[in-house]
């Protein structure tokens, strides 16, 4: 019946709890490294300054590019890695960060600026792109989310939303048609129970919200504008002269196609817009957002807990590898270490579906080549061997929800165990072995392949490429050995590296670097004998986690490239700024360069080769 | 008249055997059922659905249709990437407000009779996405659902599960009600509009008269 104790009003409680907080809230400010000391040398410590938990602040927003240019060229740090925004809505500025590495593996730099909240997106701040064009993607989306203009920026248009979308949603003061509360727990659901439907809470009894005066009759928005505008203006190529149809009186002319978001060639819903001569793609342009589920600003209202299965549901071919990115660097923040039988199950677990992974990409590159489903259907049939043993494991096929701050949920028996080594010694070898002879030497294969798609070394680390992409194109770098995290140390393996850049060798590079997989796993199911049998939690299971304030990103190697989570806790039980660096995301920024010149048929498998899961290029 | 009776698989429908009026050498073959039935029969068993995937749901689509699950058992396995040439469309995945009026113009392109299934939680309803500010709170706000699908994603299992209970109701429907055989029965959904957030154009009206200020 009725509740005994009076129900506590929702806004006293939360303000009660932001007061908790913001007392907690202690600022430490960044340890200089030797690089940042050369970068305040040569800038003065009035422009750069140590930055509160990581990096360095520019002090001057308009300064930014001078100060990157430096770091490009005097300090080497060649590609940047990750390029976000936090809102801080108290202090009344947005602050940009950015994480600059070299591409010889180490610690990333991380340097910030700030600009006001108010002329964000009047004023803005200068665009990077110039100097790193792998940040055209992650600008746009700073520009969609927080409304940070870019001056400089070659097509600063919304990418994951649509033109003429009312407000920048990532702002902590932009509130979603279905808003309750900032954070979660939400006080309506516990311990109250006083809940109503978001659906009765909002006027239009729907997911929407509409600025007043609005009538949709007379609204003349197009959500595309822009889009064209660029691919329309150039003149069309060919002179009189080299026209050989003009002879005949045949008049050629250039056609805009759209391949997408609905065509089975773009791995989802992908929307390329391609500028055709004849067959020949001239100019690309991507349309995302078609799947952008709002994962950020989700996990801002989210426990730290919460988060865990959200994490699947990025990149939902590889559900572990996210997993672990994520509960790493929460560990980092709450300066927790996983037991060792936890860290070995995690190697496993990430080795099991970097092979299953590649079994898939591999099957559908040869999809996009045209041989249909036949090959797919080989490698699906073995990445179920892993889809079984994740079911019986985690409890769910794809969606493992296995990771946990200081461990993993359920241990792994020794019948289990049999299993996993009979796949890592026998059905995988084989399987991979068929894989080869099938295709590695296939007449067809290499035709279509071989020399389709190039990108050399340099522009994939300008693009901040990731992941097997890169590394066919000659550049040794994999975080398991540039920047090593959990066990990855312990091992013995290679780091595949092809020169040709080509789809080809990324091809190539997916089947070396199943077998080192093979390798990994192998090592670590010996040694897994030595730790202690269910000890797979670090400290008490626990459901409610208070994160120390501070600052980190945590990144791993997936199975698609660098994934990496930028947190930023205020010391409470939700994350204030969570940010996941999606390595499908930024690969794609570098597709314009390696399609112009090709035939759109081309575009399908030089696409298929980047190996992009759109749960994470949109989140 | 009839001294036998057999089912044809999905129907029940009778042998003729020894009828003065059949000729000897169609004895065993001639079968009375009802129109209802042998349309019915052979709809259900020869779907099409159309290749289309939108998120986590499609990867457990394609499962289900490759060799370990094998769909095509079941007479389902051609997926056509036009939707000219499908009858079933299966929304696997979160629905969002960008991606809703391609969705609703596919579905207008299909042509009659077609079927939608709701697959996964976020087509459901939403799903753990439900508060986000680009999600759609279920395909069926828009489209008519004939069968949901629970589960994030559904397994193989739960998909053919409901790929059965599809074939159940259209067992049950018949050539004399379906709506695609009445007058007006093209129920085509205007597409919705992109503005300042995603606009239902069949509420327009209401829209605008309540956020008028």
């Amino acid at each position: 019946m009725a509740e005994a104790t009076t129900p506590v009003p929702p806004a006293a409680k939360t303000a009660a709890r932001a007061e908790k907080a913001e007392k907690k809230l202690v600022i430490t400010l960044a340890t200089m490294t030797p690089e940042m000391m050369s970068l305040q040398e040569h800038f003065g410590a009035d422009l750069i300054q140590p930055a509160p938990n990581e990096g360095v602040l520019i002090a001057d927003s308009a300064r930014l590019a001078d100060v990157a240019l430096f770091l490009h060229d005097e300090l080497h740090l060649e590609s940047i890695a990750n390029a976000t925004a936090t809102d801080y809505v108290k202090e009344g500025y947005i602050e940009l960060v950015y994480h600059a590495q070299h591409i010889t593996g180490g610690l990333p730099l991380c340097f910030k600026t700030r600009v006001p909240r108010g002329d964000a997106d009047t004023v803005g701040l200068p665009s990077l792109t110039p100097l790193y064009p792998g940040v055209e993607f992650q600008e746009r989306e700073i520009y969609d989310l927080y409304g940070v203009r870019f001056n400089g920026h070659p097509d600063l248009r919304r990418i994951l939303l649509w033109e003429g979308f009312n407000g920048y949603p990532m702002r902590k003061d932009w509130h979603e048609a279905y808003y309750e509360q900032d954070t979660k727990p939400y006080d309506s659901r516990w311990p109250g129970g006083t809940h109503r439907l978001a659906e009765e809470r909002v006027p239009w009894a729907d997911n929407v919200n509409y600025p007043p005066n609005f009538n949709p009759d007379e609204y003349k928005g197009i959500p595309d504008a822009g889009l064209y505008d660029t691919m329309r203006a150039e003149a069309p190529t060919g002179g009189p002269t080299d026209t050989p149809f003009l002879a005949t009186g045949i008049q050629t002319d250039e056609l805009i196609v759209n391949m997408g978001p609905q065509h089975p060639s773009t791995h989802g819903v992908l929307r390329m817009v391609v500028k055709l001569d004849g067959e020949t793609i001239t100019d690309l342009k991507l349309v995302l957002g078609y799947l952008h589920r709002n994962h950020e600003k989700i996990a801002e209202r989210n426990t730290w807990l919460h988060n865990i299965p959200f994490t699947d549901r990025l990149d939902y071919i590889t559900g572990m590898p996210n997993e672990m990115g994520y509960v790493q660097g929460v560990e980092k923040l709450m300066k927790i270490k996983p037991t060792e039988r936890a860290d070995y199950l995690r190697v496993i677990m990430c080795e099991l579906t970097r092979v299953a992974s590649h079994f898939w990409s591999i099957g559908f590159l040869l999809n996009d080549l045209g041989a249909f489903y036949t090959p797919a259907l080989y490698f699906i049939t073995e990445r179920e061997f892993v889809m079984d043993l994740f079911d019986e494991i985690t409890g769910s096929r794809m969606m493992n929800n296995y990771m946990r701050f200081g461990g993993v949920a359920r241990d792994v028996t020794p019948a289990q165990f049999e299993r996993i080594r009979y796949l890592v010694t026998d059905r995988f070898p084989k399987a991979i072995d068929e894989m080869e002879r099938l295709l590695s030497d296939n007449e067809i294969v290499r035709a279509r392949t071989i020399g389709v798609g190039y990108l050399s070394a340099d522009r994939c680390v300008a693009y901040s490429v990731t992941g097997p992409v890169l590394r066919a194109s000659g550049v040794p770098y994999d975080l398991r050995r540039s920047d090593p995290y959990s066990l990855y140390d312990r091992f013995d393996f290679d780091v595949p590296v092809l020169y040709g850049g080509d789809v080809y060798d990324r091809y190539r590079v997916r089947v070396l670097e199943m077998r080192q997989s093979l390798r990994i796993l192998e090592q670590a199911l010996a040694q897994i004998e030595q730790t202690k049998v269910g000890d797979i939690q670090a400290g008490k299971k626990a459901y409610v986690h208070r994160v120390p304030a501070g600052e980190v990103y945590s990144r791993v190697e997936t199975p698609k490239g660098e994934l990496g989570f930028y947190m930023v806790s205020d010391g409470g039980q939700n994350a204030y700024r969570y940010h996941v660096r999606s390595a499908s995301f930024i690969n794609l920024t570098a597709l314009k360069e390696m399609t112009v010149g090709m035939k759109v048929a081309d575009a399908v498998v030089i696409l298929g080769s980047l190996d992009i899961v759109l749960g994470e290029v949109d989140r | 008249m009839a001294d036998a009776e057999t089912n044809l698989p999905g129907t029940s429908a009778v042998e003729i055997k020894n009828d003065p009026r059949v000729p000897a050498e169609l004895n065993n073959n001639v079968f009375i059922t009802t129109l209802d039935k042998i349309y019915n029969w052979g709809r259900k068993r020869s779907m099409w659905p159309m290749l289309f995937g939108l998120a986590c749901c499609a990867i457990e689509m394609i499962c289900t249709a490759a060799a370990r699950y094998d769909l095509a058992r079941f007479g389902w396995e051609l997926m056509r990437p036009s939707p000219r040439q499908a009858d079933l469309m299966i929304v696997s995945g979160t629905v969002t407000k960008k991606m809703v009026p391609q969705i609703v113009r596919l579905y207008n392109q299909m042509p009659q009779p077609r079927y939608v299934i709701a697959m996964g939680a976020c087509a459901t309803g939403g799903g753990p996405f439900k508060e986000g500010y680009n999600v759609v709170s279920g395909i069926d706000k828009f489209l008519p659902v004939d069968v949901y699908i629970p589960g994030c994603p559904p397994r193989p299992e739960a998909l053919m599960h409901g790929f059965v209970k599809l074939q159940e109701k259209i067992e049950k429907q018949s050539l004399r009600t379906v709506s695609w055989y009445q007058p007006g029965g093209d129920d085509v959904v205007p597409v919705p509009m992109l503005g300042p957030d995603m606009v239902d154009l069949r509420r327009s009206a209401e829209i605008a008269e309540k956020t008028r200020a």
